[in-house]
């Protein structure tokens, strides 16, 4: 099971910005880190990762800078901003809303039928 | 990033060298994508080192690890319309005035570039007002600064140029002179405010000088055709800038005096002592720094303004041609009518000019030439009216000197033309190569100096200081 081009692409804000919340980071690591959360199935490329480090810069929610940390390559970091949180909790608050609006419509498999037969019956 | 970069961990390294040699050849490829700039291929290399000591760890060779971690990067033209989405202001061509921080030889070069250029334009703004410690004022003493005003800039654009080119001593030492001998000229004669030749000066002056600013640009190859193909083209290009200079300098002037006024302060003294004489000779100055700094940015508009007027001047001249077998109407040749016709050959030269300049010489004849050569007929057979009414004319009542001038203006630019004509014909049945044509015109050009240095140095005594 491959998760779709679109729910990706929607999803690629509060992931990038949740990761970055724990600390630090550069692009290699972050698209490792986002491959091992999802084990794989989750299709980022690098061609959706940079672009959107760079807009969320350009925004203002993180800042980068390039350093040296010893005994490894110069490499350009991403650390989140207070405005990258903000704009995290608000990505947060409306998944939530997605999330458990989801979970209610799918209570069981069961009622799958109930709950689309309801408003029909409710126009009838 | 020019330091190779140290691998993480140690690897066992059969030749380092030619995964080195590999991430070169890559940084090579993407470093030519417009939507990718330095900042980003040091990222994605990163990125790309990263998954490579990854692959490497996991067992494989360097060059099989390189190959993987190349395809899994996907392909760059994907990766660069990602990158446009997100940085689409790329795609715009900048002009970046001080080379940024994108390469630093350039960036140095196109530095000292703009240092030599404020320096110039500085120099040809306080040039202009020095002659005001001898008592003269720009508004009042019009007849000392109208054959003049060309050379408190020209030679500041020439002295940029002959510097941005290194120029020879020998050659330096030629256009100095030349520039003397255009001092000499407009001063040496005393003329009457209101005669014809301190107009004829004044227009033919600037014309000759501005060919020693040829001679400064043309001066790493003198001969070369190409060369002077490359000044027609800067010749356009910086008129052109130098008229969006103007048109900003005005909006700027109306401001100035606007925003003044309204608290009570006149500011017309500053704007025609100051603003307006030093805002020009350093405008020029300008325009060719702007056009040698931005030649490979910005595509030459010259070339897109010929594209489209040549053909609404074919129909003008056609139209008018048709009017006058139609009515049989002689042309009336006053003065303004022959200095009208003299430029009107000037603009379909132009046009002729500037359609050349920007020709693939390369490619064959097709529609546009064709138009082009209904253009330079039907502005010869009007030109060979408008001469036979002159000389009429002249053999009547005698010449002036400003007949004379028009009247060898108007020659010049026929026998270009006529000849041009030919070659173009020529060049449309396949007879003669192009380049025919683009080294008859810029062999050309010093019989333009020539005749405009004949104006200023020998009208003057010829027609008794008239």
């Amino acid at each position: 099971m491959k998760v779709t081009k679109d729910l990706v692409a929607a999803s690629a804000t509060p992931m990038v910005l949740g990761i970055l919340a724990d600390g630090e980071s550069y692009g290699y690591a972050i698209l490792r880190r986002i491959n091992e959360l999802s084990d794989g199935e989750l299709d980022w490329t690098e061609g959706l990762l940079y672009p959107l480090l760079h807009r969320l810069e350009r925004l203002g929610h993180v800042e980068s800078s390039w350093q040296s940390v010893p005994g490894e390559r110069r490499r350009k970091y991403y650390r989140i901003t207070d405005s990258g949180l903000a704009e995290l909790a608000e990505q947060r608050r409306q998944w939530d809303t997605v999330v458990s609006a989801l979970k209610a419509i799918w209570v069981d498999p069961g009622d799958v039928r109930r709950s689309t037969t309801i408003p029909l019956g409710g126009l009838a | 990033m020019t330091a190779p970069g140290s691998p993480d961990g140690g690897t066992p390294s059969p030749g380092p060298d030619a995964l080195e040699d590999q991430f070169a050849q890559w940084r090579h490829y993407v470093r030519r994508r417009p939507e990718l700039q330095r900042a980003d291929a040091e990222e994605l290399e990163d990125h790309l080192r990263g998954s490579v000591d990854e692959l490497i760890a996991a067992g494989l060779r360097p060059d099989e690890a390189f190959l993987v971690a190349v395809k899994r990067l996907g392909g760059l033209d994907e990766l660069s319309r990602e990158f446009a989405r997100e940085h689409s202001e790329r795609l715009w061509k900048q002009l970046v005035l001080t080379g940024g921080a994108d390469d630093p030889e350039t960036g140095n070069r196109s530095r000292r570039d703009l240092i030599a250029m404020i320096v110039c334009a500085v120099g040809a703004a306080v040039s202009v007002k020095l002659p005001e410690l001898f008592g003269l004022g720009f508004q009042q003493d019009g007849a000392f600064y109208a054959p003049n005003f060309a050379l408190f800039t020209l030679p500041w654009l020439a002295a940029y140029l002959a510097w941005r080119r290194r120029a020879g001593r020998a050659l330096i030492g030629v256009m100095v002179a030349l520039f003397a001998l255009g001092a000499v000229a407009a001063n040496a004669y005393s003329l009457a405010e209101d005669s014809q030749s301190l107009v004829l000066t004044t227009i033919h002056l600037p014309i000759a000088l501005w060919f020693v600013v040829g001679l400064a640009y043309v001066s790493d190859d003198l001969r070369s055709s190409r060369r002077r193909m490359d000044f027609i083209r800067f010749t356009g290009e910086c008129f052109v800038y130098f008229v969006l200079i103007a048109l900003g300098g005005g909006v700027l002037t109306a401001f100035t005096v606007g925003t003044f006024q309204a608290i009570g302060i006149d500011p017309e003294g500053f704007v025609s002592e100051w603003l307006l004489p030093c805002g020009v000779v350093a405008a020029v100055v300008v325009a060719g720094w702007l056009v040698e700094a931005k030649q490979s940015v910005v595509e030459n508009i010259a070339p897109v303004l010929t594209r489209l007027f040549t053909p609404l001047f074919t129909a003008a001249l056609l139209a008018f041609l048709v009017a006058i077998v139609w009515t049989t109407a002689g042309i009336n040749v006053e003065r303004e009518a022959l200095i009208l016709f003299d430029l009107l050959l000037v603009v379909v030269l132009g046009l002729l000019l500037y359609s050349i300049s920007a020709r693939d010489p390369l490619a064959p004849p097709g529609l546009f030439d064709r138009l082009q050569l209904a253009l330079v007929v039907s502005a010869l057979i009007i030109d060979v009216l408008v001469l036979w009414a002159i000389t009429e004319r002249i053999t009547e009542y005698g010449t002036t000197p400003n007949k004379a001038a028009a009247l060898g203006e108007n020659v010049i630019l026929l026998a270009n033309l006529a000849w041009s004509a030919w070659l173009m014909l020529g060049f449309i049945r396949r007879r003669t190569p192009f380049a025919a044509l683009e080294r008859w015109q810029t062999g050309y050009l010093p019989v333009y100096a020539g005749w405009a240095w004949v104006v200023v140095l020998l009208f003057p005594p010829l027609f008794s200081y008239l």
